[in-house]
């Protein structure tokens, strides 16, 4: 007997690496799709009955290109499926193919289908959408949901992404190391946006969200499992673990919003933080530290911390240093800010961060944190000021709910 | 005798589970460990982090060669063991259907009679 749920498992664990491989057969997206959906439909029929094949990936991709190969050919030719028995006696089949697919093929197959969902024409929002259909597989009422947009809007924006993609030139060709690096980062980087769309839900909506801060940790899994060695991967899976740790805590009852301060570090999740910080550590032996690790190493002083006073924020304004070093950009002053103002104190934090107010006139944490900042040094006229703007820069109710809360403490003192 | 259950299973297949899916699964385990743990027999058990989280240390030729990930690259990974005290092998293969019964996953599971076994100090 086997077991339904494992076979969705199996199915959805062999996606990428099967699609990518049928991707590289047939060179069209939708002849791979419609092959590996194929497969599925028969391991369903077929598994039960006799067992499952060593290799579900192996079998999936074979019985996938032996049924794109028939539609093709009934296409052209009308002529009939073979018969079922055929199909299912596949375990000579099966070993000989998983010889002539090696692991570099694979690699480089699971790569090109993340890539191609990076197609720089793709705004960000359907780039996520895309992967989240091609690669994760997930339906479009799954991820309409996480959208939180109605189905048949999804469908049009996956229908005119894959347009793009299909229009545009997918590379084929085995990739350099140069080439493969940078395809690396793509999507990597995107795996990173499918986390945040996840993350930066409110709380209403972070129970359909929370799938895609779990997708993006198995997609970061999958292609650290692919790149066992890259520092920047171990460092990104890193990130996303000790964030995603901290999900439950984020929100109270309410929904109100839980600055990390106040956090219950009990609900923390400590097995994906222990995941995390052995990550962080392995990567570190390499020494060339990327954004990504720098970032969960700050994150990491964090989720080390039992109490908010044990957090180490010499360390992480130095972490926050190095970061403006690599990547300069006003937000990551604006986050040291808040390290400065805990290890030098307010005033130099403000000094800090009044020069990005142009840069950042739009952004709700700037003012978030300037209002913090000015309400310690007790400029309460200043900090009402700041707070209205984050207010009206607000991207959720429970943002706005939490600045509101810091003035009401303004006019009660 | 003491014997160790070692657990080998496709790991992407596992960590494809929901979040609800593994949660059953480890409730499930957790039903057959009490029984175990009742009756005396149970010693350490470990779940171990994906092999993704692995480093291995090789020796050869008297140099220390740190590696990032597993030691083997196989269909299926180490992903956790049992400790546990039985009279026969019969005993322990009960044990271990048990707990194969318990996961919906296919996988192996390799029963290894212990040589040397120091408890060490008992971790919280």
């Amino acid at each position: 007997m086997t077991d339904p749920s494992w076979i969705d498992a199996a199915l959805t664990a062999a996606r990428p690496q099967a699609v990518g491989a049928l991707l590289r057969y047939f060179r069209n997206l939708d002849i791979a799709e419609e092959a590996f959906q194929e497969a599925c439909l028969r391991a369903l029929k077929n598994w039960p009955k006799n067992g499952p094949p060593r290799d579900p990936t192996a079998w999936l991709i074979f019985v996938g290109r032996n049924s794109a190969i028939d539609t093709v050919r009934r296409q052209t030719k009308q002529q009939p499926l073979p018969p079922e028995e055929v199909l299912s006696d596949l375990e000579d089949a099966e070993s000989t193919i998983v010889e002539k697919i090696d692991s570099a093929d694979y690699r480089d197959d699971i790569l090109r289908l993340l890539f191609i969902c990076c197609h720089p024409d793709l705004p960000a929002t359907q780039q996520i959408a895309l992967a989240l259909r091609i690669v994760s597989g997930l339906s479009v009422r799954q991820i309409a949901r996480a959208f939180l947009v109605g189905e048949s809007a999804m469908e049009q924006r996956i229908t005119r992404a894959k347009g793009r993609v299909s229009s545009g030139e997918i590379p084929f060709e085995t990739p350099d190391a140069f080439e493969r690096a940078e395809r690396l980062a793509a999507v990597g980087a995107m795996v990173y946006l499918i986390f945040n769309e996840g993350y930066s839900a409110g709380s209403t909506e972070v129970e359909a969200r929370f799938p895609l801060c779990d997708e993006a940790i198995r997609l970061a899994r999958l292609l650290l499992r692919i790149f066992p060695t890259e520092p920047e991967i171990m460092g990104l899976t890193a990130l996303l673990l000790l964030q995603h740790a901290r999900a439950k805590a984020r929100f109270d009852a309410q929904g109100a919003v839980v600055l990390l301060d106040n956090q219950d570090r009990n609900l923390w999740n400590q097995t994906m933080i222990a995941e995390g910080l052995a990550l962080i550590d392995k990567a570190m032996r390499h020494r060339r530290p990327g954004p990504y690790l720098i970032q969960a190493a700050i994150a990491a002083l964090h989720a080390r911390a039992k109490r908010p006073e044990d957090t180490d924020w010499l360390e992480i304004d130095l972490l926050y240093a190095a970061l403006e070093q690599i990547t300069p950009s006003p937000v990551i002053t604006l986050n040291r800010s808040i390290a400065v103002a805990k290890v030098r104190g307010p005033e130099e934090a403000l000094i800090l961060i009044e020069p990005l107010e142009d840069r950042l006139s739009g952004y709700f944490h700037f003012f978030g944190v300037k209002g913090g900042l000015l309400m310690q040094l007790g400029r309460k006229q200043e900090a009402r000021v700041a707070f209205d703007r984050a207010i009206a820069l607000a991207n959720t109710p429970a943002e706005a709910a939490h600045i509101r809360m810091h003035l009401d403490r303004l006019s009660q003192n | 005798m003491l014997y160790a259950i070692l657990c080998y299973n496709m790991e992407d297949v596992v960590g494809s589970w929901t979040k609800e899916e593994d949660d059953l699964v480890m409730e499930r385990l957790g039903a057959v460990q009490e029984k175990l743990a009742k009756s005396g027999k149970l010693g350490p058990v470990a779940r171990l982090l994906p092999t993704t989280a692995a480093t291995t240390l090789r020796k050869s030729g008297g140099e220390h060669l740190v590696i990032d990930g597993p030691f083997a690259e196989t269909k299926e990974q180490f992903l956790g063991f049992y400790v546990v005290d039985c009279a026969s092998l019969d005993e322990v293969l009960d044990i271990t259907r048990d707990l194969a019964e318990a996961n919906p996953g296919q996988g192996s599971y390799e029963i290894r009679p212990i040589g040397i076994f120091r408890p060490g100090s008992n971790f919280q």
